[in-house]
This record gives structure tokens, C-alpha cells and sequence, in this order.
């Protein structure tokens, strides 16, 4: 009973500088859905089994932690070379100035803003809906606090091929900025959309990306999230995959404070592929989560769960994973890796991956395992000439090479990589920063 | 050339005394066999020579073209024109063999002062000298040794010494694993690569190797030291009595 009433009041406190928005079309309606799910799960504590390795305290505070806005220099912005429409939001909200126009053959774009007062909306059948499906057997109280408070996003409805990525820039403008977006995708049958999304957001930015992959649709999602080291962030994609549809999602992660990445796919129809990977390099005062749960739900789906974590100076690395196949679910094929290259003994790598299997003729493996620079490979490369630290930087690299390798575009996937060069030539590889 | 003075090694970790007072002196365009029973220190001195953590030098000194090897790391060393082929080549996922070769060569190019190998005359060497290993397209753009056989692994590092170009070259138990036609392969790289400022130092077992590579001199190694020297007949009664006699005439 105690319990419970501190998780209301804790629930109370965290709602109170935020504004519920109301009204009564069909946004209005899912808003209060997801109000009425917070309500009954509450936020969560370190004791619930999956916040153990995270703590959500600073999440769950009413006012988001100030976060100074980091100048990420000489860096170039995310895939600044890749011709793509951009959206860009300031601290959670549209920039239109900003943005270039929302106009794309066989794709429509609209802001949630905009979009509460139509009486009849396609995203209705999507907003709130994979993310209320999502919250068992599992609760995400931050996805539903988010379906209930936030204001603006994206719905991309996608008929055709878009001829280019869309690129969901966030800008992070105010030191204690507390962003909360929601994005709806719906791929229709045979429609193929890469979506790309970069930037620090805000000084607390909370999350939501719900995607319905149709027949045969293809979605692909590339994110870079920042460098700037003081944000704190959850974020979730919940995704449900038709018949042969794709889904395909890659994270690259460098610092912050705090990172929980949620994934929730379902295989609802036969023959689907979802692969959902990530990179995380950490420096110092970085908690990176990734909590993954992958339900195969059809026959002949593949799921691949490849997650690396880079770590130094005492820097914090959490996976967990889960894959449930359901019964019917047969010639199930799930993968599942996460692996952390620990740079120090200060830091921690933290695993649980978990299997759940109802149907007898499934393929399904998983792996986890945490290590140092092999010394052996460090030393045959300096005995080649290859300084010390370009050695590292190399054996580092060729560490994330799995999970960079579920990116299919060759301009991000060097990008990325890029990008992960010069963080390691800043960080170096080995004692402090 | 190359120039070792009473050189002593212990192992970092223990108290463990592997080199007691190895003196050998390798003039340029020599090539150098040193062989000897388990254990007796060969693979030691080749690893203590490059560089590798885990030992240490309590005494002497080894002079490369007059540099004192001994203090500097080991990508200093490799600039400087040493190169070992490693016995147990070592297996690099994720690093594709010719990122790792290109990365090396440049890499001790810019050591040296000089300028990088363009893509296109990079790759135009090490077609050019796979080739001569029977080394396929297919090997280069594998990760570094994964996946080799024990012989595409020692042409890999033969190759890696035709790239590199070296002044001084340790071959450590190159031979090891090897069927004939391998050895002779790996052999041939080596005798290729002869000349008359490049210097050999050859570690083995067995005779059968210098039957490809004709060493200048020869060396016995035993307990950690350099106990008979002599020319290429010494290998011979090697094989033909074994150490037993050479250690027991010393003893």
C-alpha cells in the first residue's frame, strides 16, 4: 500500500509542470488512454527487474536536469552528405523555417501538432496503439507518459518509394529544455522509407516511434545520438512487421548522461525480417541502455539483435534483450548478440539477455560476453608499424564492425564510422579523456 | 646490422629467467639460423627483439644499424626495419588484411618521412607480390588471417615482409605447420626478398628449412644461451644426432 501511494505521489509530482493536453477528437481520446495506463502502472523504481541496471530517478524528476548545449565543433552535422528532407525540431517543437518543405512523392508528412483536430485521421489506428500493445508483458511508463503529454512529432505515412530519407533533426537549444515527441510511420503495402534522426534534442528528451510495416514494406532506421555529453534520453520505437515486411534499425550512440533505448517489434505475419543494432562509445559519465523485446508472433520470421558498447572511465553499458516466440511460431530464426569492449577496469557492462520459446522448430542463439583490447592483435599491428593508438582505433572499430554492418547504405554506414573515428581520435582509447 | 650484447630477459610476472647473456652479431645481406630445443629461449629473443609486453631486460642491449632497439615501442621498431613473422600469425576480425596492410605500410612511410603509397600504386605492389605468393584476391579482402589455413597464414606474413620491406627479418619457426610444398613456397618468398643490405635471422626446430633457406651461419641455443656457432654443417649433425651431444659436450 505504501508502495503504491509513493508511486502516485512520485506520478503526481512528475505530471505537474506538464501540460495533458486535452480535447476530444481522437488524439484527445488516446491521450487519455495512455494517461489512464501511466495511472495504473506508475513510474517506475530500481526495483522493478527491468530498471535494475538503470536508475530512472532522474527520469522520473519533475524538472528535467539542466544540460549544457554542447558545440559539437568541427564535427560535420549527422549524414550531412546524404540528400534527404529534413524536419527539424527545436527542443521538441516544429522549426518550419528550419525544415525544408514537407513534400515527398508517395509520402505524406504532417506534424501531430496539426493533426489532433481532423475527426478522422489514419494515424488514429496508430498512435498510442502499438505502444499500449507494447506495454505488456513489459510496462514502459515513459512510453505511455509520452502518448499521453506529447504535443508535437511527425505522422509519415508512406504509400510508395520515397525517392529519399527523411531526416528528424532535433535541436537542442535551452540548458533545461524537457522535449517529448511522438512520431507515427505507416508503411502501406510494398512502400519502402528510410528514416534518418540526429541531434541532442533537448536536455531530457522522451521519445516515441511507432511503425506499422505493411506487406512487403521495407523501413529502414538510421540515428546518430549526439555528443553532447550532459542530455538525458528514452526513447522508444515500437514496431509491428506485416507479411514480408523489413524493418531495420541501427543506433550509434557517443556519450550523454543518460541513454535508455527501448525496441519493441512484433513479427505479426509470416516472413518478416526485423534487425535492430546499435554502437554505443562511452567516456566517463555515460549510462547507455538498451532494452530490446522481440515477440514472434508468425512462421518463417528473423529477428538479429546486434548490440556493441564501447567503454571507458567508468562509463555504464546495459543490455537487455529478450526474444519470445509465440506457439505457432515455427521456423523461427532469432539472433541475438551483445557484446561490450571494456577500455578500463572502471567500467561495467551490464547483460541479460533472455529466450522465451513456445513452438519446437525454432532456430534461436544468443550471445553476450564483455572483454579488453586483445593484446596479442594490438601488439602483431605496432609490430607492422602501426602506432599504438591507430592499432586501437582499428581493433575498436573492427569490434562495432557487426552492428555497423546491419546499416545497408555504404555513404551512412561510412558516415557512422566517420564519426566514430573522431570520437576515438578525441578519446583515445586507453586512460583519460 | 643487427647487434646483441649480453643480453638477459626475465619474464615480467614471475621470476622466471629465460635469455642469460645472448651476444649474436648479423652483418648486412646475412642470413643467421638459431636453433635449439624447447624451451631454450628462441621465441623469446624474437619477441623481446620486437617489442611484445611481458618481459624484461635486466642486462645488454641490441643495436639496430647502431639504434638501440630495446627502448623503443614497437611501431618505432618496425619504422626503424625490423619485421618478425610471427609463428602464431595472429587472427584480426573485422580488420580486412589489406586495410591492415595499407594502414602498415603508410604507416611506416610517415615513420620514415616519406610520403603515402597513392590507392592505386598500393595496390598495384600487392597484387604484384601476392602473385608471387600464390596469394588470391579472395585472402586479401578476408579479415587479417581468419579463416587461413596454417600455410595461407605464413604466406600471409611473408607477404607482409615483401610490402614492408624490411632491413632485418626474424622468421620465428616459419616452417612450423608447414606440409613440403608450403615450406618451399613460404622458402622461395623469403629467398626472393634476399639481398645484399637485408639480413635474416632464422629460428627453427629443424633442418629442413635451411635445406630452402641456406643460413650463412648457425647458432645452438640452449637455456637461454648461445652455446656453439658454426656454418651451415652444424644444422646437419643437428639432425643427423640431435641436441643431446652438443649439450653434453658443453655441459
Amino acid at each position: 500500500m505504501a508502495v503504491a501511494v509513493a508511486r502516485d505521489t512520485a506520478l503526481a509530482a512528475r505530471l505537474q509542470p506538464v501540460t495533458v493536453p486535452d480535447g476530444n477528437g481522437w488524439l484527445g481520446q488516446a491521450r487519455r488512454e495512455a494517461l489512464a495506463r501511466l495511472r495504473a502502472m506508475g513510474l517506475p523504481v530500481k526495483r522493478d527487474e527491468y530498471w535494475r541496471y538503470t536508475d530512472p530517478a532522474s527520469l522520473n524528476a519533475p524538472e528535467a536536469g539542466a544540460a549544457s548545449v554542447f558545440d559539437a565543433g568541427d564535427e560535420p552535422p549527422a549524414f550531412g552528405a546524404i540528400d534527404r528532407l529534413k524536419i527539424v525540431f527545436v527542443d521538441g517543437v516544429f522549426d518550419a523555417a528550419a525544415s525544408d518543405d514537407l513534400t515527398l512523392a508517395g509520402v505524406e508528412i504532417e506534424r501531430l501538432a496539426l493533426a489532433g483536430t481532423a475527426d478522422i485521421h489514419w494515424a488514429h489506428g496508430l498512435y498510442g496503439v502499438l505502444e499500449a500493445r507494447g506495454q505488456s508483458p513489459v510496462a514502459r511508463p515513459f512510453a505511455a507518459l509520452n502518448t499521453a503529454c506529447a504535443t508535437d512529432g511527425a505522422l509519415i505515412r508512406v504509400t510508395g518509394k520515397a525517392a529519399r530519407p527523411i531526416a528528424l533533426v532535433y535541436v537542442h537549444a535551452s540548458e533545461t529544455s524537457d522535449a517529448i515527441l511522438h512520431h507515427c510511420i505507416k508503411l502501406e503495402a510494398g512502400a519502402d522509407l528510410t528514416i534518418l534522426e540526429s541531434g541532442p534534442a533537448a536536455a531530457r528528451f522522451t521519445k516515441v516511434m511507432e511503425v506499422e510495416v505493411g506487406p512487403g514494406a521495407r523501413f529502414h532506421h538510421i540515428r546518430v545520438q549526439g555528443r553532447d555529453h550532459e542530455r538525458r534520453a528514452a526513447t522508444h520505437i515500437f514496431a509491428r512487421l506485416a507479411a514480408h515486411a523489413l524493418f531495420k534499425s541501427f543506433t550509434l550512440t557517443a556519450n550523454g548522461r543518460l541513454t535508455r533505448n527501448e525496441a519493441v517489434m512484433e513479427l505479426a505475419g509470416p516472413d518478416a525480417r526485423a534487425h535492430i543494432a546499435g554502437a554505443a562509445v562511452g567516456d566517463g559519465d555515460f549510462h547507455h541502455d538498451d532494452t530490446v523485446f522481440v515477440t514472434h508472433a508468425a512462421e518463417r520470421c528473423e529477428s538479429r539483435q546486434v548490440f556493441k558498447k564501447v567503454l571507458k572511465n567508468g562509463a555504464v553499458g546495459v543490455f537487455q534483450g529478450k526474444i519470445l516466440v509465440k506457439p505457432g511460431a515455427q521456423k523461427t530464426d532469432g539472433y541475438q548478440i551483445s557484446q561490450s569492449l571494456l577500455l578500463d577496469e572502471d567500467s561495467q557492462f551490464l547483460a541479460k539477455p533472455e529466450l522465451e520459446i513456445y513452438a519446437d522448430d525454432v532456430k534461436c542463439s544468443h550471445g553476450s560476453t564483455s572483454g579488453a583490447i586483445d593484446d596479442t592483435a594490438l601488439f602483431y599491428l605496432q609490430s607492422r608499424g602501426i602506432p599504438r593508438a591507430t592499432a586501437q582505433a582499428l581493433l575498436v572499430l573492427a569490434f562495432l564492425a557487426e552492428a555497423i554492418g546491419e546499416v545497408e547504405d555504404e555513404a551512412i554506414a561510412e558516415d557512422i564510422r566517420g564519426r566514430l573515428e573522431g570520437w576515438l581520435a578525441r578519446h583515445g582509447t586507453r586512460g583519460a579523456a | 646490422m643487427l647487434e646483441i650484447k649480453n643480453l638477459h630477459v626475465k619474464l615480467e610476472e614471475e621470476d622466471k629467467v629465460i635469455l642469460r647473456g645472448v651476444d649474436l652479431r648479423i652483418g648486412p645481406g646475412e642470413v643467421h639460423a638459431i636453433m635449439g630445443p624447447n624451451g631454450s629461449g628462441k621465441s623469446t629473443l624474437s619477441y623481446v627483439l620486437s617489442g611484445r609486453d611481458g618481459y624484461e631486460v635486466t642486462d645488454g642491449s641490441a643495436l639496430l644499424d647502431g639504434q638501440e632497439l630495446l627502448e623503443m615501442e614497437p611501431e618505432a621498431r618496425a619504422a626503424a626495419g625490423l619485421f618478425l613473422a610471427f609463428q602464431y600469425p595472429v587472427e584480426i576480425p573485422g580488420v580486412g588484411n589489406m586495410t591492415f596492410l595499407r594502414t602498415a605500410v603508410n604507416a611506416q612511410r610517415k615513420a620514415r618521412g616519406e610520403a603515402e603509397l597513392s590507392a592505386g600504386d598500393f595496390l598495384k605492389m600487392v597484387r604484384e607480390k601476392a602473385k608471387a605468393l600464390k596469394i588470391d584476391a579472395e585472402m586479401l579482402k578476408r579479415p587479417v588471417n581468419v579463416g587461413f589455413s596454417g600455410g595461407e597464414k605464413k604466406r600471409n606474413e611473408i607477404l607482409q615482409m615483401a610490402m614492408l620491406e624490411p632491413r632485418m627479418c626474424i622468421l620465428d619457426e616459419t616452417d612450423s605447420g608447414l606440409d613440403v610444398d608450403a615450406m618451399k613456397l613460404v622458402a622461395d618468398g623469403v629467398n626472393a626478398l634476399r639481398s645484399a643490405d637485408r639480413s635474416f635471422l632464422v629460428i627453427t626446430h629443424y633442418q629442413r628449412l635451411l635445406d630452402h633457406i641456406r643460413p650463412d651461419v648457425v647458432h645452438i641455443m640452449a637455456a637461454g644461451q648461445i652455446i656453439r656457432t658454426g656454418g651451415p654443417e652444424l644444422a646437419l649433425e643437428v639432425e643427423t644426432n640431435g641436441y643431446a651431444d652438443i649439450l653434453n659436450g658443453v655441459g
